[in-house]
């Protein structure tokens, strides 16, 4: 046990690698760094790609490790976008907003600049004046604080609450859905103070960065997004290697018996729930100023639904496999719902991808769920030479999980 | 017992109007004119003058003539259609031949009189003003038609533009009215004009008392404008002579010193105050070289500064200096506010807040009624959607993600069904059956390729019926489009049950409340009836047990997943014929029926019913604290059901025992 846990886990060791690789291979092939042969809408879509993978490894980590199946990952990933992006569209706007104030006859007092701010920013719910969740939209410390803060606290709270009172299983990923429904819905509403359906806009402009073109930007994102994932992952897989991670999975398996252990099961479940939540608010931040704009729509349950669609089908419960899923389906579904794959013409009907691909993602969904529970990364065990036992048939004995009739005959 | 003053009034009015037929056929008997020619010939100037301001007593003379042929001309009159003869002024209704020539009938026999030309003929035109005078007129006419139809559309016309001339026809009206029905119509409205324009106090008083419990639109729409009040200012005491509803002090809850002040500057009573902005005008104005009354512009970023600068400005007479707080305290105690009654008689304004504020509190136990009802009604339409996961998840313990995607397939099956039969109703009894049927196979295939293999993974089973969710909600959209698809109900269900004016419910949502006790009696009588109910009430307790006994449990599982799904589908119809058809309907009620169920309480059909009641009743109270906004009602109640989960976190009715499984 005196080794350090990258050796132990060397997937670990294989995948930093081979971020860094992509990483200086996309920045290489960009516009501004290199060859120019990646455009930069497609650096950005591949720095979104890295932070979903990056939720993705959380979402693993709370459901493939843990066994909470939550469907709400992606408000804690929404909701991480919207601090950081009340900070940019507070100071973005400030700056236009001087600027215009300058060219008048008397210099503005501080009160007419945040009035003015504030008339840009609320003018399409109505309204001038600032929310009290704005406080500190000004600064870029705080407004940083709270990307960790917000989605950290709200798990907080609503995993003590849930896990408390022993809500489990289905009913928690019920349960977390209908916060996310209720938290996309409260969004919604113009008076929440976050301009509504409208979202928080303009974002991939940084402030007092004008003159910085979008396609160096994009690689400082791409950086940024390569760093962090590589962060999230090292510190998953390391949560994961330790007798922490034995404890997690054992709740995974049979929480009773961890409980019976004398495991406080409630304490380990809240700490990866905060921990993932905390991350999924991390890739939400570095997310949006990529995406350009954070609105509501973003949080609804089906994202977060999504989320657990990517990491099945990469195959849960490792964490290579919830990236290589993230970064699979979104890519392919970019892809397939961009309208770039060329039409499948069957004779009687053509098969437009841009209307079937849902269909497609659905079903393919289902047949892993059925016949490749270990998603994509069980092609690595095939590899590895790893195989499972044959285990179809009835069982031959009282209990689940028994030797069953086909292994008997084996 | 002495009449009350406005029928003496009308008495009066009424001798007035005899003695005026009795001069004028006097006159009709020295001319040899019928009476209303020679009547007409009477006023013949002022009517040739047609001047708004003078043709009053003419109409009105027309009017109480009691001549059968007055509404006639009236009628004709007011709709231009009356000619003058130029060669003798005789007056006649004219017809049109052709663009040339008209031909003239007489007004008291309705008979053809002759053609005449044109160019000899002079028609009346009547401007607006007048016609109105005349529709005025006309209306005790209308109100005596012998057809109750016209009776009925002169009361409405009258309900709708009441004027305080309508009152006496109306009166007059009321005695000689067969039609039960009518007679309360004319009385009810002779009551509203009574109250709001009869001379005597007493009599609107009295006519306003009548209302204090009258739960009528019409009626509150009569009592308002009587209360309504302005808000005044006036130099010194308040004038005795106003009807004054409430004295207002400056700085109280009602008016702020500021709101007192703004409006003695409005009056033209005080000095402007001088705002940021005004300041900020003069000191723009008053650059000069870079300095504002010797401060520098750079200095004017804060408000001191600005200060500074401009009472530098006030002290070189260079602007207007703002009144300092003692100036305003002055004035406005030198001032006196209050909000002053329209309505001159203080009886009247009085009698009219008291019946408002009666009829305030019975508005309010109606609207509560009403509310109830709506919270019924929402409550069966989460019970409908609800009830099919009773069976699939609250039984079996199956979550299964694509019932929303059911309850749509029903609803578009009742579309595609329509398009076939186009009779409504037939469609609606047509398509029940065949949306279970279609649902119940949809559900029997899913439940034999999917769920069967993921009985003991319930996450996953949650992941593969989301799966096929999102296919056959992009299929939906690929076969139907985006746009919503009507699914339109019968005739019979259209329209509301009245109660009175604030309590109503529409029909279709009484069908869904039937349709939903329906569901929850078959469910009862397939779960606690059927062998199909004992067998999957005993294939879901223990399904090993049950198997030995000779169940087969695959089979009883196929059928109840079938039942639960066919449920859903015929659900969807219910719902789709108030909601917009769209491939989301389902997802739209997704969540909330888990909620349902769990709330409820899992595997037990009545804790859905009151989880179903619990959701409805909750979010229409939500609703009615804040109506404006019915996202912040779902929010809120989806919180406090996850608050509510914490402490009851098997439902409201909890399984115990064997029963309870886990």
């Amino acid at each position: 046990m005196q080794r350090s846990f990258l050796f132990r886990t060397p997937s670990t060791l294989i995948f930093l690698g081979a971020l860094a690789l992509f990483t200086i291979a996309v920045t290489l092939l960009s516009d501004a760094f290199g060859a120019g042969v990646i455009s930069t809408s497609f650096v950005k879509t591949l720095g979104k790609t890295l932070c979903l993978c990056l939720i993705a490894v959380a979402m693993d980590l709370v459901w493939g490790y843990c066994g909470i199946l939550s469907l709400g990952h992606f408000a804690f990933f929404g909701l991480g976008g919207y601090m950081i992006g009340m900070w940019l569209m507070y100071e973005r706007t400030k700056d236009i907003v001087t600027a215009s104030m300058a060219q008048a006859d008397i210099p503005p007092t501080p009160q007419e600049v945040i009035d003015a701010i504030g008339t840009q920013i609320f003018g399409v719910v109505g309204s001038s004046e600032f929310p009290l969740v704005w406080a500190f939209a000004d600064s870029l410390f705080l407004q940083l604080a709270l990307v960790v803060l917000v989605p950290g606290v709200l798990a907080l709270v609503f995993g003590w609450l849930a896990f408390r009172s022993r809500v489990t299983g289905v009913y928690l990923s019920i349960l977390t859905q209908a916060m996310t429904l209720a938290l996309a819905l409260y969004l919604f509403q113009n008076d929440s103070g976050l301009r509504g359906n409208n979202g928080l806009s303009g974002l991939q402009n940084l402030p007092g960065a004008g003159d910085i073109p979008q396609s160096v930007m994009s690689i400082w994102f791409l950086w940024a997004s390569a760093l962090a994932l590589g962060l999230g992952y090292l510190l998953a897989a390391w949560v994961v290697s330790g007798k922490l991670g034995s404890v997690i999975r054992g709740i995974r398996d049979d929480e009773a018996r961890v409980r019976f252990l004398g495991y406080s099961v409630e304490g380990y479940k809240l700490f990866i729930f905060v921990l993932t939540a905390v991350i999924a608010g991390i890739a939400g931040a570095l997310y949006y100023p990529q995406a350009g704009i954070v609105n509501p729509a973003e949080i609804a349950p089906i994202a977060s639904i999504y989320l657990a669609v990517w990491v099945a089908i990469g195959g849960r419960g490792r964490l290579y496999g919830a990236v290589i899923g993230a970064g699979f389906v979104s890519l392919i579904s970019t892809w397939f719902t961009g309208g770039q794959a060329p039409d499948l013409p069957l004779g009687f009907y053509t098969i437009k991808w841009v209307d079937w691909w849902q269909v497609v993602l659905g079903l393919s969904f289902v047949m892993v769920t059925l016949f490749a529970p270990k998603g994509i990364g069980g092609v690595f065990d095939l590899i590895t030479g790893q195989r499972a036992p044959e285990r179809h048939g009835a069982d031959l004995g009282p209990d689940k999980g028994s030797l069953q009739e086909q292994e008997a005959l084996k | 017992m002495p009449p009350p003053p406005y029928l003496q009034a009308s008495m009066i009015h009424r001798t007035f109007a005899l003695i005026a037929a009795l001069i004028l056929m006097t006159v009709s008997a020295l001319a040899q004119d019928s009476a209303i020619q020679s009547l007409l010939q009477t006023h013949r100037e002022t009517i040739e003058q047609s001047s708004r301001k003078t043709i009053g007593p003419v109409i009105t003379a027309l009017a109480t003539s009691g001549l059968p042929s007055a509404q006639t001309v009236l009628e004709k009159w007011q709709a231009k259609d009356m000619w003058q003869r130029k060669a003798d002024g005789q007056f006649f209704y004219a017809e049109k031949i052709d663009s040339k020539t008209y031909e003239l009938f007489d007004f008291e026999t309705n008979s053809s009189v002759e053609k005449a030309a044109k160019s000899d003929l002079k028609q009346l035109k009547p401007n607006s003003g007048i016609r109105a005078l005349i529709g005025t007129a006309l209306v005790q006419f209308q109100l005596m038609d012998p057809d109750p139809v016209k009776r009925h559309d002169a009361l409405i016309s009258i309900e709708r533009d009441p004027e305080p001339a309508h009152l006496e026809p109306l009166r007059a009206a009321i005695a000689g009215e067969q039609d039960a029905a009518l007679l309360a119509k004319k009385q009810r409205l002779e009551r509203l004009l009574t109250a709001r324009y009869d001379a005597a106090s007493e009599a609107r008083v009295a006519a306003i008392n009548s209302f204090a419990d009258d739960l009528g639109v019409d009626a509150r729409a009569m009592l308002n404008p009587l209360v309504q009040t302005k808000r005044r200012v006036v130099a010194g005491d308040v004038p005795a002579d106003l009807n004054i509803a409430r004295r207002l002090t400056p700085g109280g809850d009602d008016l702020t010193g500021d709101a007192a002040y703004a409006m003695l500057v409005d009056a033209g009573l005080a000095p402007a105050k001088i705002d940021a902005a005004d300041i900020k005008t003069t000191l723009a104005a008053n650059i000069v070289d870079g300095t504002v009354g010797g401060v520098p512009v750079a200095e004017l970023d804060d408000m001191a500064g600005r200060d500074r600068a401009y009472a530098a400005l006030v002290a070189g007479g260079l602007a207007q200096p703002t009144p300092t707080e003692a100036q305003i305290g002055a004035a406005l105690s030198a001032h006196s506010f209050f909000d002053a009654y329209a309505e001159a008689d203080p009886a009247v304004t009085q009698a009219a807040e008291q019946a408002l504020r009666s009829i305030g509190t019975k508005v309010a136990v109606n609207q509560f009624l009403d509310l109830s009802l709506d919270a019924i009604s929402l409550a069966s339409i989460y019970f409908l959607a609800a009830i099919g996961l009773a069976i699939t998840f609250g039984v079996m313990g199956v979550i299964n993600m694509a019932h929303g995607e059911f309850i749509m397939m029903g609803a578009y099956t009742g579309y595609v069904v329509q398009q076939v039969i186009p009779d409504y109703t037939v469609s609606i009894i047509v398509a029940i059956p065949l949306a279970f049927a279609v649902t119940f196979a949809a559900g029997v295939a899913m439940e034999r390729l999917v769920i069967r293999w993921l009985y003991n993974r319930p996450l996953e089973t949650l992941l593969a019926t989301f799966g096929i969710s999102i296919a056959l909600q992009q299929i939906a959209k690929n076969i139907f489009g985006t746009q919503a698809r009507p699914l339109t109900s019968p005739g019979w269900l259209d329209g509301a049950w009245v109660l009175n004016d604030v309590v109503s419910i529409s029909y279709i949502r009484i069908a869904i409340f039937v349709l939903a006790l329906i569901f929850l009696a078959v469910f009862l009588f397939i779960m606690k009836r059927t062998r199909l109910g004992l067998e999957t009430r005993a294939v879901t307790q223990n399904p090993r047990m049950a198997a030995s006994m000779g169940i087969n449990p695959d089979r009883v599982n196929m059928l109840t997943f079938g039942l639960g799904s066919g449920i859903a589908g015929v659900a969807g119809v219910a719902i789709g014929l108030f909601a917009k058809v769209t491939s989301e309907l389902g997802s739209d009620y997704i969540v909330q029926s888990f909620m349902t169920v769990v709330v409820g309480g899992v595997g037990n059909i009545w804790g859905t019913l009151a989880g179903a009641a619990m959701i409805g009743f909750l979010q229409k109270g939500i609703e009615w604290m804040n109506p404006s906004n019915t996202l912040a009602a779902q929010t809120y109640m989806i919180v406090f059901i996850i608050i509510f989960i914490q402490f009851r976190p098997r439902g409201i009715i909890a399984l115990r025992g064997r029963a309870a499984g886990d």
